[in-house]
């Protein structure tokens, strides 16, 4: 499998972070950094990232499906997380999540028709004391208001990424 | 960066460098007293460094609240095994937004923190664990990193001491087990985030099978402080038995959100009203969660003369926990915040044990069809009885997190269940709360 | 005894070695405390918490699985408060639990109906909906119910730890965990069938004995495996004279609950759709099906008149058939039909190994000594695909006692992952510094090392100036028997030199001879033969196809006697089922000695009776009788001096059969058969 230069210069530093005999501990930094290059876990990623941690297939798979941030299918270019945990649902977090599937027609880790957003309510993600929180692929929106959110959204729809 | 305005009932220790011009910058992190702790515990004995720690009665800063002195002279420091320094930033607890504040704004703090404890044990090699949903917090972590390599802060013979340490930076992927020590080893070393049999503890058998140190970052940041001005210093902004300030989460319905640092035993209604420039709306609280959402809720009534300590959450039978406070008013439906927070720890459990996976889960059924109308008397006794048949018989603690929130929420406000029985749509359902900053 | 640890369980003092489980020190004392994920021989996983019990000190119940005993300690295992956990625990296990008791097979041997018996709750508080999810099919014998599963992750324990294939794993986390498949839909692995006994529940089962039966409606009969070498003991579960499942679950014998996917499942030729099943004589050119007298009578008549015209005989027999029938056949060609023309396929150089330790004892390896022994050396063979208990044994070794493990193989073996070094090749004497840095070694190694280079590989070790037994790797189930019995020409029971050499078994195969007898072998591949052809088989072979006379033969399976395995050990086997039609060796050649007028030479044809002619002949034999009547294992060494004969080198061949073959019988068996077309088809 070929990755971008970047990639396969984060690749050998993972490779030389852990002490020798312990390359399967580059497993899941790994597949995060691929994911965000290839859009998801291919069968073909783990494969190869069996073969670069000296671990087998199955191995990989029991890792990645444990994360929720790994997934097998390709999210939108841009996956929105709304964050409806316990401080974000005291600012109306859960009305923010319905607010968005309702506006983009998509549920619960959907993809719009054109593949552009995806959206995804997840547990808390460190935004508390700025709730309530979205994030946009890894980037951070705090205090997100329903008007907010739709500026936001409209952005999305017609960024190029 | 700061997302909110700081307040002036802090205690500045660990944050006294944010607010400053690039203030994660390694020029900043020196020109403000940055590193001269590292130098001075590198002239220092470990068992000195221990013992500075201990006198500052530090507590870890992760939850559990173990006294980390003690922590480290677990270490077998003779032990021929190499010996790691692990950093937990995986801060997942509902509630708690603190080390990514930390990291943010001084990463070099942590670094220093990590050298000294790697100075008292003799490690040379340290990770940082921090969630993947902070990938740019990961970002500031490796700029630091490169920065100190580059001005011989990291690496080899650091600045002539002869001591070498090389530090990393790992990523999560999304499980709040991997927070759990002993989980957040395994992920470490490339796998499922289950934890460990215990014993042996990390400080024994950690990370790679070797002796280890394992501390949130909060702990880790106020090494250098402690060591700077002395571990009694710090004890003395405390009190008795837990010594200096915590990072304090304030979420959920205050007006002035944030986090802030405040003294070890700042008093909860000051923090409330003051800090938190009270509830919002002018509504009255009805409860309050101390540190993070695994913690029993207080009620408004026991929050009286409570401080925001170890000894006297203990006391009103909940935890400090991890700094995470979530503040709620009177017109939240408890029923509805008992399920969000079982939500949570069904989603998290890791599956390993069958009280945790099941229990959690048969919970969050139970919670979902109570809150929608579908609940009876029975499922009242049913819901304490499950968290009771959870708590201390699971693998971790993950456990307990998910049942000693809910074992409160059914005993201190029974009403509001009673309230929802017979198909009665939630009375407490509120609206249009939402913020508009 | 001082090293050992005091404590109290439920009021009784007990007393067990240092680190002893607290789990493990109440059984000593009949204290059983219910577990599921806990089990002998595998990683701890502490995930059922069914062990909680009350420790004096403590301030939470504890895990007996994982706590170890220490001095002093006061344990409860009946407490209010344990009983109260136990019966709770249940009660959640049972919360996805599909309760289909009544369709699974697992009913009556479930090891979590028995607790919810003993120990659970009457009702259940459960009215949501259960998590549901269809079954699925790992391979042609694992098949997959996901609701059943309890997640005890014994599957997956007892595949990566003790077959070291590590083929299951744990999919997704929470609540959806579930146990899943090398090859994400699929399994590729050896079909062992380990996971689907250890499993507790039915969520594991075998696509050969599914909805067959229930399990009490069995007859168990434990039995050896008539397969490899190794000689795995297999209890037999049969019902209405008919073997349904295989398995060792009581884990006695030399192979405790170990079992390959022949062992386990691939009973199943017994009842094949071709086996033989009456006597055919050639008539007019065509094999033709007679009574049995008709058949007996037309053997022994042209048996009686080559013996009368002098003609000559070969005979060869086979590495299947009992000792009993072994030492019978030799007797009755060398006694009756007056031949030493006598052999049968020989699959390592035994002969070489035991002339090269004459007089030495305490040097031939057991099965057991590979569990224990400080380190073992593999040379040639690739043990895992050939020796299936052998490599476990080294396996389990190894993870229980950090054994050393050497390898030297010309091709990469499963054995290289955990061996403390690998050599590809034969070059083992460049770990002579290794080697003798140990305190013992067991050597195995295979058909390759033989003669001249057994005999260097003696001398290596013997300067190694270590304790080291010696393995010689062997084919089939009898192989080792068939040389103890004197299935040689140039050897009689006991590796006395047989004096007059007759012919080996290329010889008797070129030769024209008036009559050649084979008792269960296969040796014509397609070349014709002359003469008279009596062949007793299974199943109409190559060889049984061009027969004059073919006699339906009994399996092992149905069948008495004792065979002896690799490590020469003799175990005893038990009858399961009767046969249709067809006799055992030992019987069919009974009738022909009478038939003959020979019976009074020969003895009776009872397989008691010639084991114990065995024991009084043959050197070491005279094993104890109640060891073998109580499924056990005795090891033999059958000579102790000089073996002055020259043996045929070129003669020793292995088949090196694989997991998935176990020569002209593997053939025939439906499971061995669909595990191949599936591993084809994908
Ligand atoms: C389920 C669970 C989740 C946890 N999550 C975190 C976490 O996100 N960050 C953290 O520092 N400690 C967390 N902890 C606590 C750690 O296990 C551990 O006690 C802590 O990191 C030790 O550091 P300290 O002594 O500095 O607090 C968690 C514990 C449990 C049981
Ligand atoms: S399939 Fe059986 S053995 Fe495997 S985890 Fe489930 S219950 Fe345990
Ligand atoms: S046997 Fe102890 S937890 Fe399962």
């Amino acid at each position: 499998m070929t990755f971008s230069p970047q990639l396969e210069a984060r690749f050998e530093k993972l490779l030389k972070s852990y002490p020798p005999g312990r390359q399967r501990s580059a497993m899941i930094p790994m597949l995060m950094y691929a994911q965000d290059e290839i859009g998801s876990v291919t069968d073909e990623l783990i494969t190869e990232v069996a073969a670069r941690t000296g671990t087998t297939p199955l191995q990989v798979n029991e890792v990645m499906s444990y994360y929720s941030m790994l997934h097998r299918k390709p999210l939108g270019k841009f996956h929105v997380q709304v964050c409806t945990n316990i401080s974000c649902l005291l600012h109306d977090g859960d009305k923010l999540y319905e607010h968005a599937c309702k506006k983009l027609g998509i549920g619960h880790k959907e993809v719009t028709a054109d593949g552009q957003i995806s959206i995804e309510e997840v547990e808390c993600m460190g935004a508390c004391s700025w709730a309530p929180a979205i994030q946009v692929n890894y980037d951070f929106h705090h205090h997100v208001t329903p008007a907010k959110l739709d500026e936001i959204l409209d952005r999305l729809k017609k960024k190029p990424v | 960066m700061l997302f909110n305005e700081p307040s002036p009932l802090e205690t500045k220790v660990l944050t006294r460098r944010f607010g400053l011009p690039n203030s994660a910058s390694i020029d900043t992190y020196l020109a403000h007293e940055g590193y001269q702790a590292f130098l001075k515990a590198s002239k220092m004995t470990p068992d000195e460094i221990i013992g500075e720690v201990k006198t500052s009665n530090l507590r870890g800063r992760g939850g559990a609240g173990f006294p980390t002195g003690m922590k480290w002279s677990f270490v077998p420091r003779t032990s021929p095994k190499p010996k790691y320094i692990v950093v937990n930033g995986d801060e997942s607890e509902p509630g708690t937004c603190k080390d990514r504040v930390l990291i943010e704004n001084d990463p070099h703090q942590l670094i220093e923190g990590v050298l000294i404890a790697g100075l008292s044990v003799d490690a040379h090699a340290g990770y940082v664990y921090i969630r993947g949903e902070y990938r740019y917090i990961i970002e500031v972590m490796e700029k630091a990193i490169d920065e100190a390599y580059a001005k011989g802060w990291l690496g080899k013979n650091i600045q002539g001491t002869g001591f070498d340490f090389d530090l990393y930076v790992h990523t999560g992927a999304g499980a709040y087990e991997c927070g759990e020590e002993s989980a957040l080893l395994e992920s470490l070393e490339g796998k499922r985030g289950v934890p460990r049999i215990r014993p042996p503890f990390p400080a024994v058998v950690g990370a790679f099978q070797c002796p280890t140190i394992l501390n949130n970052v909060e702990t880790y940041c106020a090494v250098p402080a402690i060591i700077r001005d002395g571990g009694a210093a710090f004890a003395a902004l405390g009190i008795p038995k837990s010594g200096g300030t915590k990072m304090t989460c304030l979420t959920g319905h205050v007006n002035r959100p944030g986090v802030y640092e405040l003294k070890i035993g700042f008093p909860v209604k000051q923090m409330i009203e003051e800090v938190g420039g009270g509830i919002r709306n002018g509504r009255k609280l009805k409860a309050f969660i101390p540190g993070g959402s695994s913690c029993p809720v207080l009620t408004a009534e026991e929050v009286e003369g409570a401080t925001m300590d170890y000894d006297s959450m203990a006391s009103r039978k909940t935890m400090l926990g991890s700094g995470g406070v979530i503040i709620i008013d009177d017109q939240t439906c408890m029923v509805k915040a008992a399920l969000r927070i079982m939500r949570f720890y069904s989603h998290e459990s890791c599956g390993w044990c069958i009280p945790c996976r099941e229990g959690t889960t048969w919970l969050k059924k139970i919670l979902t069809r109570f809150h929608e109308g579908g609940g009876t008397r029975n499922d009242i006794v049913l819901i304490g009885d499950i968290a009771k048949n959870m708590l201390g018989r699971t693998f971790c603690p993950l456990g307990d997190a998910a049942a000693m929130p809910t074992l409160s929420i059914v005993e201190k406000f029974r009403h509001e269940f009673e309230d929802h029985l017979n198909g009665k749509p939630c009375p407490y359902e509120h609206s249009g709360t939402m913020v508009t900053v | 005894m001082a090293d050992l640890v005091n404590l109290t369980i439920d009021g009784r003092a007990v007393q067990v070695p240092p680190q002893t489980l607290v789990i493990d020190a109440a059984k000593t004392v009949g204290i059983e405390i219910p577990a599921f994920c806990y089990y002998e021989g595998l990683s701890l996983a502490a995930a059922c918490r069914m062990c909680l019990v009350e420790v004096e000190k403590m301030p939470k119940m504890m895990t007996a699985c994982t706590l170890p005993v220490s001095e002093g300690m006061v344990v409860r295992t009946e407490t209010e408060q344990v009983k109260q956990a136990r019966k709770y625990t249940l009660e959640f296990l049972l919360t996805n639990h599909p309760l289909d008791c009544p369709v699974c097979d697992k009913g009556g041997e479930c090891e979590l109906q028995d607790m919810v018996f003993r120990y659970g709750a009457g009702e259940s508080r459960y009215t949501e909906e259960k998590v549901h999810t269809p079954e699925k099919q790992f391979s042609p014998v694992v098949f997959f119910d996901a609701p059943r599963c309890i997640l005890c992750f014994r599957c997956v324990r007892t595949c990566n730890e003790g077959m070291g294939v590590g083929a299951l794993g744990v999919i997704n986390r929470g609540v959806v965990s579930e146990i899943g498949p090398n090859h994400g839909d699929h399994l590729e692995c050896d079909e062992c069938g380990a996971c689907i006994d250890i499993c507790p529940v039915g969520a594991l089962t075998s696509g050969i004995d599914r909805y067959q039966t229930r399990p009490w409606e069995m007859t168990h009969v434990g039995t050896i495996c008539t397969h490899c070498g190794d000689g795995c003991k297999t209890t037999l579960g049969t019902r209405n004279d008919r073997i349904l499942r295989g398995n060792n679950r009581d884990r006695s014998g030399i192979n405790g609950e170990f079992l390959c996917v022949k062992g386990r499942y691939a009973f199943d030729f017994y009842d094949h759709p071709e086996r033989l099943q009456a006597p055919m004589v050639r008539i007019n050119g065509k094999l033709e099906e007679v009574s049995w007298s008709k058949a007996l009578e037309t053997v022994a008549q042209k048996f009686k008149d080559t013996v009368a015209s002098n003609g000559s005989f070969g005979v060869i027999g086979s590495n299947h058939t009992s000792n009993e029938e072994n030492f019978y056949l030799q007797k009755f060609a060398r006694q009756v039909l007056k031949t030493n023309n006598v052999d049968h396929q020989r699959t390592g150089d035994v002969v070489t190994l035991l002339d090269s330790l004459s007089g030495k004892t305490s040097k031939l390896g057991t099965v057991a000594d590979l569990y224990q022994s400080k380190a073992v050396l593999v040379l040639g063979a690739d043990l895992a695909l050939e020796h299936p208990l052998l490599s476990y044994q080294v396996r389990a070794n190894y993870r229980h006692h950090q054994a050393k493990v050497y390898v030297v193989t010309e091709k990469p073996v499963r054995e290289d992952n955990y061996a403390a070094a690998k050599v590809r090749g034969r070059d083992y004497a460049s770990l002579a510094g290794k080697l003798k840095a140990e305190s013992e070694l067991v050597i195995l190694f295979d058909d390759s090392y033989k003669g001249a280079d057994l005999r260097q590989l003696v001398e290596f070790a013997e300067s190694l100036a270590i304790p080291v037994k010696f393995i010689c790797l062997l084919d089939y189930a009898n192989s080792r028997g068939a040389v103890d019995m004197g299935l040689t020409p140039e050897l009689l029971p006991g590796y006395t030199p047989s004096g007059a050499t007759g012919l080996h078994i290329d010889e008797m195969l070129a030769a024209t001879l008036d009559v050649l007898w084979v008792v269960g072998a296969n040796p014509l591949k397609g070349q014709k033969k002359a003469g008279f052809l009596v062949v007793q088989d299974l199943f109409l072979t190559e060889t049984a196809q061009q027969a004059d006379v073919v006699l339906p033969a009994a399996s092992a399976y149905e069948k008495s006697g004792t065979v002896t395995n690799t490590t020469g050990e003799v175990q005893r086997l038990t009858q399961a089922v009767s046969t249709m039609g067809a006799k055992t060796d030992l019987e069919i050649m009974g009738f022909l000695a009478r038939e003959m007028g020979a019976a009074p030479l020969l003895g009776p044809w009872v397989a008691e009776t010639v084991f114990a002619e065995i024991r009084k002949t043959v050197h070491a034999y005279d094993v104890p009788l109640p060891v073998l009547a109580t499924g056990g294992a005795a090891q033999t060494l059958p000579v102790n001096g000089r073996i002055p004969v020259d043996t045929r080198l070129d003669l020793v061949q292995s088949d090196h059969n694989g997991l998935f073959a176990s020569g002209t019988l593997g053939r025939y068996s439906k499971v061995l058969n669909s595990v191949l077309e599936n591993r084809l088809s994908r």
